[in-house]
This record gives structure tokens, C-alpha cells and sequence, in this order.
């Protein structure tokens, strides 16, 4: 069953992009940014934790569930530390996935070239 | 078709333009994108049988999908993937892990350092910008909201 949901809470968070995509000027790379400060400020009034908890990967895959890992991050760094927290949180709570986009997206970089178009 | 007024030739343009196929897109979308959520689902239990604590499940499975999307996009599967999926492709994670190697890839030849390092961060780079400046803004504002209390 949470499989079902993850594929259908993602599946319809993709949909939303789509839907901008096509019928607005924006490209993938402007979605990804402005899905990613909504999911910021979901998670930061609340809102995106009960997805979370109710769609699990289903949430938490898409880019606004980063959003959501970062403000969780930053809230629980401000709760624990205070305002020296408030600017560690967010990176510690998303660290591995930035790291592992830094050292994977070099590695892949440097073995692979690209499709020679003709 | 030689003396068209402005009106005709806007009504003549419009039928020439392609339409976008919106209903087919939406439905890849919703296709892909899930199939990628269910893949991040899988890994997310397997993880769990480890009895690692949630938030350690979360990066792990963050890394992997972060790592296959890289792969995909190295030996140039991804970009297909993309294709059919538009959007459902782009916004989760691993289209994230593609904005990195995709740009890095094509500017190879610009060097190691203003070429693969820097390119890496076309999109990434303004996804980490208002991602990690926001979250900041979001802790201070937490502070803010609950001092008086």
C-alpha cells in the first residue's frame, strides 16, 4: 500500500511541474528552484511534514521534500542551538544528499561524455 | 493566402502552431515521476530492515538516489528519460543529480575547474542558493516567533 501511495503522491507533485512546465514560460531548472522554496516554506509552517509521514519517499523524493528536509533542519538547529542553528541545521539535515550530488555528479562528469548529436 | 488581414493571418498562425500535447505530458509525468517515488520507496524499506533511525534512512536514501541519477545521466540514459517524462523526470531527486552531470558533462572540454567544477552548478547552484539562504531565514524567523514565548 505505501508503495501505491508514494507512486501516486509523486506521481501527482510531478504533475503540478508539468502543468507549470507546459503552460507557463519556465524551464525545468526554474521549477526545480521554485519548488524547492516551496517546499522550504511548507515544511517551514507544518504543512509538509504530515505528507511526509503519510507519503513517505512519495514526498520526500521530490525536490520540495529537500526543501521540506532543509527548514526541518533549520527549525530543529534553532530549537537545539539557537541562532548559531539556525545556520547549521538546514545543511546538516540535507548534507548527504549535496555531498553525494558534489563527489557522484564529478566522478560521472569526468568518465562519461555526451551523445554526439548529429 | 496572399492578402490576409492581420486577424486572418493570427487565426491562419494559430492553427499552425504545434499544441502542445498536454494530456499525454501530464500522464508521463504522473508516470515517470511516481515510478521514481516507488524506486525511492524500495530503497527507503530496504534501509529500514538495517535499523538505521529515520533520519539516517532519509540521507542514505537521498545519496543512492542522488548516485543512480548521476549514473543514468553519465551513460546517457537519463536524458531519454527525461524526454518521455518532462517534469516527472526534472523534480525528484535524481533530476537534481542530472542538472549537476548534465552541464558538467558538456563543458568538459572547458577544463577540470571553470569547466566540469563550475558548470556543475548551473542549476544546482541557485537550487543550493535559495534552498540553504530560505532555510537560514526560516530558523531566524523561528527564533523570532517563539522568543516572547
Amino acid at each position: 500500500m505505501e508503495y501505491l501511495i508514494a507512486f501516486v503522491v509523486g506521481g501527482l507533485i510531478c504533475v503540478i511541474g508539468q502543468i507549470l512546465l507546459d503552460t507557463t514560460k519556465l524551464t525545468p531548472g526554474h521549477i526545480l528552484v521554485i519548488f524547492l522554496v516551496i517546499g522550504v516554506a511548507l515544511g517551514a509552517i507544518g504543512i509538509y511534514e504530515p505528507l511526509a509521514k503519510f507519503a513517505e519517499a512519495g514526498a520526500t523524493v521530490p525536490i520540495l521534500g529537500f526543501g521540506h528536509t532543509l527548514s526541518k533542519g533549520a527549525i530543529e538547529g534553532a530549537k537545539s542551538k539557537g541562532l548559531l542553528g539556525a545556520f547549521l541545521g538546514g545543511l546538516e539535515a540535507s548534507a548527504g544528499a549535496v555531498a553525494a550530488a558534489i563527489l557522484f555528479g564529478y566522478i560521472m562528469a569526468i568518465l562519461s561524455y555526451p551523445k554526439t548529436k548529429k | 493566402m496572399d492578402k490576409m488581414n492581420n486577424k486572418e493571418y493570427q487565426k491562419y498562425a494559430e492553427q499552425k502552431i504545434p499544441k502542445p500535447t498536454y494530456f499525454k505530458n501530464i500522464i508521463n509525468a504522473f508516470l515517470v515521476g511516481g515510478t521514481i517515488c516507488l524506486i525511492g520507496q524500495i530503497i527507503r524499506n530496504i534501509l529500514f530492515r538495517f535499523e538505521l533511525g529515520e533520519e539516517s534512512v532519509a540521507s542514505a536514501t537521498a545519496i543512492i538516489l542522488v548516485f543512480i541519477g548521476s549514473f543514468l545521466t553519465g551513460i546517457g540514459v537519463y536524458d531519454t528519460i527525461g524526454k518521455i517524462g518532462g517534469a516527472g523526470a526534472a523534480i525528484p531527486i535524481t533530476g537534481f543529480a542530472n542538472s549537476i552531470v548534465a552541464p558538467a558533462m558538456e563543458y568538459k572540454r572547458e577544463g577540470l575547474i571553470f569547466g566540469v567544477a563550475a558548470k556543475m552548478f548551473t542549476i544546482a547552484g541557485p537550487v543550493l542558493v535559495y534552498g540553504i539562504g530560505s532555510s537560514v531565514v526560516v530558523g531566524i524567523l523561528y527564533l523570532m516567533f517563539t522568543a516572547g514565548r
